[in-house]
């Protein structure tokens, strides 16, 4: 379906097809390929050695570089770890369902719906305004102490509401530009079929919304991955924190590595999902409409 | 196009291989063979002034005083409160005036980061142990210490004597603290423990009874329970472990100053100065029932 939407070139895919595309243009084949090659390891090989002769090497490699600390301390971090996964996995869901309805909303026309569009816009500035630590730890130990009755104390419930809406705010945002994305001439075709406002936004405008904003969406998503780590302000246990509890207790830094590799290892795959999703996307566009 | 490609990147290894060859390789100071703790032949990192580092806020009972800017809580300036007065006692048998010592704001994490100091010692509830003496310079005790563990009057865990008592409960300590190793290695207990980056969290944590017990040393307990946290208690200290646990001023590895500073210590421990500055200080953080 080649929609008037979708001619509209997406920047994100424009700008990668062009940082592939150069390795292999200006090289001229395999000529290209060594050059690249050598130049990569020379710069490489400097880098190290500019690093390994610097005064402060010898200090940064005991702290920072000792293969026994970030071993011993990789099973505990790793066991915290699981606590990080958990944490996204659930807030990704309840992030994408508010943030949908919260860009809904904020594409409402008319001015009936104005006072619901005035406070999906407040929140929305609201939750990107506010630091993301903030918001947790306001809400991690500010809830809890009203002491109500059925408010739960748990500081990994909190944390989590605190990712829900900071991040709820980022991704409706990604959603509306998704909806906006969308020609109105789509709407107007849909409602002259007979459907009504809500079944055109349903089954014509989100799906073809949705399916453009996926890769942004999967950015943030990272994001989100890496900022459980942010739960640990609260105290509670994850891989960040349990890093720092080694870190302090041997005042030496190589759980910092072990935490950040576990951060990366579960984050490059996803990265790289997101590229091969943007590279099909585009594949199929090309396909379907033979422009670009 | 090609050849110029390949003259910058050639340029490039000369000019970083140039930049490598005149990094200056710091030479350590042993300074062993002449051996002075004269004023003059300290060595300091402002001349002529002792540099002592703490957190901000400073807490009673180790630092007291009315707080002025940039202290919180407490003025280390004040020369009130047991670690502030035995930092301007050391400062006294090294041969400084009141006037000559300066407090500069050392958050514990970067009391041990590698690098140039900002401090000539750190004084902050900090405990020697081996892993980390390996990082950083301890000076000898100047405080032994227990631990001790606070918890919310009428709470269930409230009525624990013994250690084993305190297993099936959540406890907290704060980062940093040899507390947390205490609680993993010597109470091992069923729920996952809490550890908070600062103070204020973990007392904010027990307060909403999102923690059931929270370990701290023992004066510090005194405090939380007197000041921070009404209507808590100190359920007890723990038994003292074999070897002991005791606080040590922290330097820069192999700063001579160190056997300077000893050498005042041993002599305020001689003098009696020590015992007389824990008693004024710490007189009430003495009484508190042993868990067994």
């Amino acid at each position: 379906m080649a929609s008037e939407g979708d001619r509209r070139a997406d920047p994100e895919v424009e700008r990668r097809s062009r940082l592939l595309g150069g390795l292999r243009l200006e090289g001229e084949g395999a000529r290209g390929v060594a050059i690249a090659l050598l130049s990569t390891a020379v710069f490489i090989a400097v880098v190290i050695v500019a690093v390994t002769q610097s005064a402060g090497w010898p200090e940064v490699r005991r702290t920072f570089f000792d293969w026994h600390d970030i071993s011993s301390s990789f099973p505990d971090i790793a066991r915290a770890f699981v606590l990080n996964v958990k944490i996204f996995l659930v807030c990704e869901v309840f992030i994408l369902i508010l943030a949908l309805i919260v860009a809904v909303v904020r594409s409402l026309p008319g001015p009936v719906f104005f006072p619901l569009r005035a406070l999906a816009t407040i929140y929305v500035d609201l939750a990107r305004g506010v630091p993301t630590i903030l918001v947790i730890a306001l809400l991690g130990f500010g809830a809890p102490a009203l002491q109500l009755t059925g408010v739960p104390r748990s500081r990994v419930f909190w944390a989590g509401v605190g990712l829900i809406l900071v991040y709820g705010g980022y991704v409706a945002e990604v959603y509306r530009a998704g909806i906006d994305s969308v020609h109105p001439s789509q709407e107007a075709a849909a409602r002259s079929l007979g459907l009504t406002r809500f079944q055109a936004l349903r089954s014509v405008i989100l799906p073809q919304a949705i399916r453009r904003v996926i890769p942004p969406l999967l950015n943030d998503f990272i994001g989100l991955q890496k900022d459980t780590a942010l739960v640990g302000t609260l105290g509670v246990v994850e891989a960040f924190n349990q890093s720092q509890i080694d870190t302090n207790a041997t005042f030496t830094y190589g759980s910092y590595l072990a935490a950040a590799f576990l951060f990366v290892a579960l984050t490059i795959p996803l990265a790289r999902f997101t590229d091969w999703l943007i590279a099909r996307d585009r594949r199929k566009r090309q396909a379907a409409g033979g422009f670009a | 196009m090609r050849r110029f490609a390949a003259a910058a990147l050639a340029l490039l290894v000369v000019a970083l291989a140039a930049a490598c060859g005149s990094v200056k390789k710091t030479t350590s100071t042993s300074g062993a063979a002449s051996f002075s703790c004269a004023k003059s032949d300290l060595n300091l990192v402002s001349s002529g002034k002792l540099t002592v580092g703490t957190d901000n806020p400073a807490y009673p009972p180790w630092f007291g005083g009315t707080p002025h800017s940039p202290w919180k809580v407490s003025d280390p300036r004040s020369g009130k409160g047991f670690e502030s007065a035995v930092a301007y006692a050391v400062a006294k048998k090294l041969g400084f005036t009141n006037d000559e010592v300066t407090w500069t704001h050392v958050p514990f994490n970067t009391s041990y980061a590698p690098g140039s100091k900002s401090f000539d010692f750190d004084i902050n509830e900090i405990s020697y142990t081996p892993a980390r003496a390996k990082q950083v310079a301890f000076s000898d005790s100047y405080y032994d210490v227990n631990q001790a563990v606070v918890v919310n009057k009428g709470t269930s865990i409230a009525k624990v004597t013994t250690v084993a008592g305190l297993k099936p409960y959540e406890l907290g300590a704060q980062l940093g603290t040899t507390s947390y190793d205490y609680i993993q290695k010597t109470i091992k207990p069923s729920k996952k423990p809490s550890v908070f980056p600062s103070n204020a969290g973990a007392v904010q944590a027990l307060k909403n009874k999102q923690i059931d017990g929270l370990v701290v040393d023992l004066p510090t307990a005194f405090y939380v329970t007197a000041v921070q946290v009404p209507n808590s208690l100190i359920l007890g200290q723990f038994p003292t472990q074999p070897g002991g646990e005791h606080f040590g001023l922290v330097f820069a590895k192999g700063n001579s100053l160190v056997r300077c500073v000893n050498q005042a210590l041993a002599k305020l421990r001689s003098d009696g100065t020590l015992k007389q500055l824990q008693q004024q200080w710490l007189a009430k953080a003495t009484g508190a029932p042993i868990l067994k």
